[in-house]
């Protein structure tokens, strides 16, 4: 770097671009990551939109995923719905309240806290941001969290393969299960297709008001 | 001295050569940059062997098991995948499948194919740097651990309805993930990239 740097500078304010695959930094406008051949963008196109575009088909999937029944139980001839709701209650109602607390925390609170941040970052990249360190680290939070919402679509998996009893007890997967795992895989891609460095951005173009 | 680009916030970083056991973090966000690890590619190499091998024992074995009144069934890893197969949950029974089968196996593959050449001293198999990529991209979904949280919940809520067996792929499969998250605390990129650069 040139000796007169004072100021910190990012990639993009120094002229150069950061291969996403593996960091090496190359000159703007450069197309191709000499050194991993990944797609080089200075901030990754149509961010915002893709971000949308994920998050209302994941709002669309998670409203079916909590109406249908995630899984239905027949013993002795006799069955019952349990929709994603109803199983953490039968789960408190057989005393497991820490595992209550997991499959409630995985099913109903993550899926909506990612609603609620993903959708806040886009809206205060448009308005400008005022503490992106924070809304960096919430961002953060989501794209780790997200996958640990599967836990419910796993369980469903779990209990219809084990529990085929005949007529004594059977278990199998409702409708539920699959509008669940898609809406977890699309906000999980919507998370991805955010680019954390706008917020950065709209940091700066606030303060030079 | 490097400088390096930060991933999440673009501010150009001065980090010096690094030793084994080293970190450096963003200056600004605070994000890690770099983790140095010291026989880095040796111990990725020898957890995907180990993730090979405990996966092949999890297919394979019984995983599980439950009896109740005189009936009792028994599960693999693929039955459980295999659950979704009727009506709309049909594709569910490969994502679940490829969740906690494929995408685990597919990693190991890559990174094999990316580093096992040049461990060797060989040149870099031309499509390295793309393989180790696609490790890394495939992360998120290779769900085993979420999967095993999975089964103590269905477990639990078992507990009042029948007799449940753990086969011994379901110990495989605890090993597993267990692997799993030491090889994701292990990665050192750095070394990784700098080994496979095809630049003169």
């Amino acid at each position: 770097m040139g000796p007169a740097r004072s100021a910190p500078l990012t990639a993009r304010e120094a002229g150069l671009v950061a291969c996403p695959g593996c960091a090496l930094l190359s000159p703007q406008g450069t197309a191709d990551c000499p050194r991993c051949a990944a797609r080089l963008h200075s901030r990754r196109p149509n961010s915002l939109q893709r971000v949308w575009a994920w998050w209302f088909a994941g709002i669309i999937a998670y409203i079916p995923a909590n109406i249908y029944p995630m899984l239905s139980t027949y013993t002795l001839g006799r069955r019952s719905d349990d929709t994603i709701i109803s199983g953490v209650i039968e789960l408190i109602a057989l005393g497991s309240w820490s595992i209550a607390f997991i499959v409630f925390f995985a099913s109903v609170c993550i899926p909506l806290m990612k609603f609620a941040v993903i959708g806040w970052l886009v809206f205060s990249v448009q308005r400008g941001v005022r503490d992106p360190k924070s809304s960096m680290h919430l961002y953060e939070i989501v794209e780790f969290i997200g996958r640990w919402s599967m836990i419910d679509v796993f369980v469903v998996a779990i209990l219809s393969a084990l529990v085929q009893l005949g007529f004594a007890a059977q278990i199998a997967p409702g409708p539920a299960a699959a509008c669940f795992a898609l809406s977890v895989a699309f906000t999980m891609l919507s998370a991805q297709a955010f680019d954390p460095r706008l917020l950065w951005d709209a940091a700066r173009t606030d303060g030079n008001e | 001295m490097d400088v390096l680009a930060c991933p999440t916030c673009d501010l150009l970083n001065e980090v010096p050569r690094l030793g084994p056991g080293d970190r450096a973090r963003c200056a600004r966000c605070n994000r890690l940059l770099v983790a140095r690890r010291r026989n880095a590619i040796d111990r990725m190499l020898a957890s995907g062997a180990a993730v090979t091998i405990l996966m092949v024992a999890a297919v394979f074995l019984p995983f599980l098991s439950i009896s109740e009144m005189g009936f009792r069934n028994a599960a693999s890893l693929f039955d459980v995948a295999a659950s979704f197969s009727r009506g709309i949950n049909v594709p569910l029974t490969l994502a679940v499948a490829a969740c906690i089968i494929f995408i685990p196996i597919a990693r190991v593959l890559a990174l094999y194919a990316a580093l096992l050449p040049v461990r060797l001293g060989w040149r870099p198999a031309p499509q390295a740097a793309r393989l180790f990529r696609l490790a890394e991209a495939l992360k998120p979904w290779s769900m085993a651990e979420i999967f095993i949280v999975g089964t103590s919940v269905a477990l639990v809520k078992l507990g009042g309805i029948a007799q449940v067996y753990y086969g011994p792929a379901f110990w495989a499969f605890v090993l597993l993930v267990l692997v799993i998250a030491l090889e994701q605390a292990i990665v050192d990129r750095t070394t990784v990239w700098d080994l496979l650069d095809p630049r003169p």
